[in-house]
């Protein structure tokens, strides 16, 4: 069975490239373009893996993963943060709301996938 | 999709970023202390760095590095905002708009002034007093934080990586980024003990060591030690530890990378060499069960190809309850320890077979709101509703014409199809309706340079930028803005020592304002400056020949001499609202949309352009008249009245001009017929019937027509498609009885019929 | 036919007068009776105005008048020749359209060269056919010459 990535950033063209690197990677993979409805869409696809951005409206990454782990459905799902920022503070932000990884954009496929990899059985 | 295609989306969203980030500086600019100003200021200048670094748009990448940096330290408030500060920002944001459209279309951009730009958002993200405000102010700063572990190369930067989809190397190359050194196979000691945590984050132990078996050769012994009895045991504890020989071609770091989002959340430990003494000793589980030592078999985890591990090595103790144990949702009173690796997975696919039915549904992400439409389709559809409103005409025409009106089912069907087609026409032209934003935002940016370029002061206030109008409109609305803007800060505005000096505000405000009126949007375009020279524009017409010395004209008329082809009031030529462009330039590219264009000024006070267009240019309201047995359509906007003219109102004016006394007024009559050369001779007036119309600048003008048919209508058809532009003709259209009808360039008729009372070369064919 | 088609050309005759010309069978989209056209102020004489092509705008040439001829009394049994030249539609007001002519490209003849310039303007080439003789019409001439008069 396909894995099934749920994908959240704001940026469309990001949202673009994650779908077709994913689909070709052959995960089935839903979108959302803000944490709020990323957790809308978290409730609805019950995904294997979560990719997400930091920067987003309305509820940013944080916040975002924060509500996933608070979900006790979801609390141990693998969540990979998306984003550029590499610096210790906002990395550790995300792990401290529970992120279990990180892929610095711009990201390479193979390396995006690899991570996916990494965390999912 | 394509890379093409996502380049393309990409572009468009930097357009959209570009506009929320001016107009999010604007707002800060004029006090909006809203945090969420700042964050999506902040997140648009994110975003295009994100999407850039994906296509390798290097230059693009590193300015908007360097502003992002500076924005990040506002937003998390090391950084005051100041108006210089925002000044900074405001360029830095048409900087960014220019790389970004170089990078679109080719092109270099100014690099000089990028540079010093970077190096002003750099100084001001330096220069705040909190030592942690520029984490990355310098793009060099490459290395990785001296407490966290090594990371990869790729992960501390902000080099681009330039993103393909043929990129997918093979896994072994994206998870071992370094090569060791000597290409002999080395061996390590790896002392591996997760936290909680570790799994509280959706990592899992397992998964960590089948990512290490992909480095090298393991042998993997679990150590139980810590394991309380069952009945103190902490279903979401920790408990076990792991060492492992790792026998590898590769470095050290390509182990660490292993365990690189597990760092912080396990005690975590690499050394050269092997530790035999401590594989040597026993381990034993629980009381007295000693483990067989159990090949670690990955095949046992996932259904993926089993990696090579350590099945030569018998002495090697794998675990494999361990990772259960700490598995959150374990049920550690029928389960623990030897539950199976992956319980709450097993659980989630149950639930996920549970909700199958709603997952199917739930997988498709939430609907868009809105649909990107190709406008060539668009376009196609308001031509096929403008044959349709041709049509729905000419058949009634033809119901009236065979008098089968007699019968009110046709009339009524008829009324209703009329009905119909207009509302179908209206939600048409509504598709193509945008706001005027994009155009009214693209004004800050000229007020900016020009202000910049001439020393003055200057705010731009935009009112009603939500204002909705045909897109062709808004396209064509840019140019003729621009250089009005240009010309209202050049000439309008007094630099800020005179206006300091005359008690005003050292700022000047320019009023940029778009609103719907009687079904064309008006904008205009207010400086709160000197207002018009009117002496000085008198003596320059009068010293180009324009007017007569002693011509007595009203303010207004003075004012909108400027309109007039030739007149520039600059003494000298600035390059700014100079380049060779005029005013009648912009009043005649207002023209062709068959808008208006007119300024009112108050000496000391100020000027006001206003301008007003038709909302869309495929159909327009017109008075459908008889001119020397043609049939003309006069744009119904142009209209002040229409009236009847009596002998005792026709005066004589010289030995060709006429004029029509209307109220207290003396108009001058233009005879259409003879201006478009329908018929040699001047009608008379008597026999016809005078429409007065209003023209920019030229006051009010009796247009002779021979009779009235009615108003209705129309759709624009370009005369310039397979012909050319004909002087004193804005258009063409077809009537309900399939015949083309001309629409009259009001404008043109007036400027033609003023160019011969103003100056002997100004005739007709000159307009054209 | 023993020619190969590469070298044949397919041609419509029409006739002006007591002359014959023709035209490029590709170029022309379609043939259509007269109908009154709306006069286009400040036009050359020639341009007889514009008409209603189901919803285009098609001005209207008087050929004879454009060849230097009398100018046409247009009648119902005159026709409208629609040429489309790149991306613009013209009409071409003639009395009739007398033939297609498929004739072999080495058959057309250069222009005499005689002082008028209306030849070396409009008229491509001669060819004779049965003893008569038919004009083929240069159409970029007649376009280019429309552009720029009015301009």
């Amino acid at each position: 069975m396909k894995k099934k990535v749920l994908t959240v950033d704001d940026s469309r063209t990001i949202r673009n490239m994650l779908l077709v690197t994913l689909t070709n990677a052959g995960f089935e993979t839903v979108q959302a373009e803000d944490g709020i409805e990323g957790l809308e869409v978290l409730e609805e696809s019950n995904p294997d893996v979560i990719v997400t951005d930091i920067n987003m409206p309305r509820l940013d990454g944080f916040g975002f993963i924060e509500g996933v782990r608070q979900n006790e459905r979801f609390r141990a799902i693998p969540i990979l943060v998306l984003t550029t920022e590499s610096d210790a503070e906002k990395k550790n932000r995300a792990r401290e709301a529970g992120a279990t990884g990180w892929i610095v954009k711009p990201f390479d496929p193979s390396k995006l996938i690899a991570a996916i990899e990494r965390v999912t059985a | 999709m394509d890379m093409n295609e996502i380049k393309e989306i990409f572009f468009q969203e930097c357009e959209e970023q570009l506009a929320e980030l001016e107009s999010g500086l604007l707002r800060i600019n004029d006090g909006d202390s809203d945090p969420e100003t700042v964050n999506a200021v902040f997140r648009a200048v994110h975003s295009i760095k994100g999407g850039a670094g994906a296509f390798g748009l290097d230059e693009l990448v590193a300015f908007a590095h360097v502003f992002e940096t500076t924005l990040d330290c506002v937003r998390s408030n090391k950084l005051q905002t100041s108006s210089d500060l925002l000044k900074v920002m405001l360029k830095s944001a048409d900087v960014l708009a220019d790389l970004t459209a170089a990078s679109r279309d080719g092109g270099s951009i100014d690099k000089s002034r990028t540079s010093v730009l970077v190096k002003e958002l750099e100084a001001f993200a330096k220069g705040t007093p909190l030592p942690v405000a520029a984490p990355a102010a310098e793009p060099a700063k490459q290395e990785a934080p001296a407490a966290a572990a090594p990371e990869p190369a790729e992960d501390s930067g902000f080099q681009p990586v330039p993103f393909s989809f043929d990129d997918f190397g093979d896994e072994d190359d994206a998870a071992s980024p370094v090569e060791a050194g000597g290409g002999g196979r080395s061996v390590f000691t790896v002392r591996f003990k997760p936290r909680s945590d570790l799994y509280a984050k959706g990592n899992e132990a397992v998964l960590l060591l089948r990512d290490l078996a992909k480095v090298g050769d393991l042998q993997v012994r679990c150590e139980t030690d810590t394991l309380p009895p069952i009945d103190q045991l902490d279903p979401e504890g920790a408990y076990f530890s792991w060492l492992i020989r790792v026998e590898t071609d590769k470095d050290e770091d390509a182990i660490r990378h292993v365990f690189e989002f597990a760092e912080w959340d396990c005690m975590f430990e690499v050394t050269p060499g092997a530790d035999e003494e401590a594989f040597a000793a026993q381990t034993v589980l629980g009381e007295d069960q000693p483990m067989a030592p159990v090949p670690f078999d990955l095949s046992m985890l996932d259904d993926e190809p089993a990696m090579p591990v350590a099945a030569a090595e018998p002495a090697v103790v794998v675990s494999m309850p361990a990772p259960a144990v700490a598995e959150p949702a374990a049920n550690p009173a029928e389960d623990a320890p030897l539950a199976p690796p992956s319980l709450p997975r097993a659980e989630k696919a149950i639930a996920a077979e549970a909700e199958k039915k709603d997952a199917t549904v739930a997988a498709v992400p939430a609907a868009p709101q809105t649909i990107r439409v190709d406008l060539d389709r668009v376009d196609r559809l308001i031509n096929l509703v403008g044959e349709l409103v041709i049509n729905q005409a000419m058949l009634a025409q033809s119901v009236v014409e065979n008098e089968t009106g007699g019968s009110s089912a046709i009339n009524l069907g008829l009324e209703e199809l009329q009905q119909l087609t207009r509302e179908i026409q209206d939600s048409v032209m509504a598709i193509r309706a945008q706001p005027v934003k994009p155009v009214f935002q693209r004004m800050g940016r000229i007020v900016r340079e020009i202000a910049d370029m001439t020393g003055k002061n200057v705010r731009l206030v935009t009112e009603g930028e939500n204002t909705e109008v045909d897109k062709t409109v808004i396209d064509k609305l840019a140019e003729p803005l621009t250089h009005m803007i240009r010309n209202a800060v050049d000439h309008g505005l007094e630099t800020p020592e005179k206006r300091l000096a005359l008690g005003k505000n050292a700022e000047g405000v320019l009023r940029l304002t778009a609103k719907h009126r009687s079904g064309r949007i008006v904008i205009e375009i207010a400086d709160d400056g000197a207002g018009i020279n009117r002496e000085r524009v008198r003596s320059k017409a009068i010293e180009n020949g324009l007017i007569a010395p002693d011509s007595n004209l009203s303010d207004e008329e003075i004012d909108n001499l400027i309109f007039h082809p030739g007149f520039s009031t600059a003494e000298k030529l600035s390059d700014i609202s100079g380049r060779g462009v005029g005013m009648d330039v912009v009043k005649r590219s207002i023209q062709q949309l068959g808008g208006r264009i007119s300024i009112t000024s108050k000496p000391g006070k100020g000027s006001v352009f206003t301008m007003s267009l038709p909302l869309t240019l495929a159909v327009l309201d017109g008075m459908v008249v008889t001119v020397a047995n043609q049939t003309l359509v006069v744009p119904l906007t142009a209209i002040v009245e229409t009236l009847q003219p009596e002998k005792k109102d026709i005066h004589a004016f010289g030995p060709t001009q006429r004029l029509i006394a209307i109220r207290d007024t003396f108009c001058p009559l233009i005879d259409v017929g003879h201006i478009l050369n329908f018929r040699p001779d001047l009608a008379n007036p008597i026999d016809g019937v005078a429409l007065l119309v209003e023209s920019e600048g030229g006051g009010q003008r009796a247009l002779m027509v021979d009779a009235i048919q009615g108003q209705r209508q129309v759709v624009i058809k370009s005369l310039e498609a397979n012909y050319t532009n004909v002087p004193g003709i804005a258009a063409a259209t077809i009537l309900g009885d399939g015949r083309v009808a001309l629409i009259l360039d009001v404008d043109a008729v007036v400027t033609a019929s003023r160019g011969h009372a103003l100056s002997s070369e100004m005739t007709l064919s000159a307009t054209g | 036919m023993r020619v190969s088609d590469n070298d044949m050309c397919e041609l419509i005759a029409f006739t002006i007068g007591d002359q014959e010309f023709c035209v490029e069978v590709m170029a022309v989209r379609e043939i259509r009776g007269w109908t009154p056209a709306t006069p286009l102020p400040h036009s050359p004489g020639y341009v007889r105005g514009v008409i209603n092509l189901r919803g285009v705008v098609l001005p209207v040439m008087d050929m004879s008048l454009r060849l230097g001829m009398e100018p046409t009394d247009p009648s119902e049994r005159h026709v409208i020749i629609v040429i489309q030249i790149g991306k613009q539609f013209v009409g071409l007001l003639v009395d009739s359209v007398s033939d297609i002519l498929t004739v072999p490209a080495t058959d057309i003849q250069p222009p005499p060269d005689v002082s008028k310039e209306m030849d070396r303007d409009f008229v491509q080439g001669i060819i004779p056919i049965e003893g008569r003789m038919v004009c083929l019409i240069q159409l970029n001439a007649l376009f280019g010459s429309i552009e720029s008069e009015a301009a």
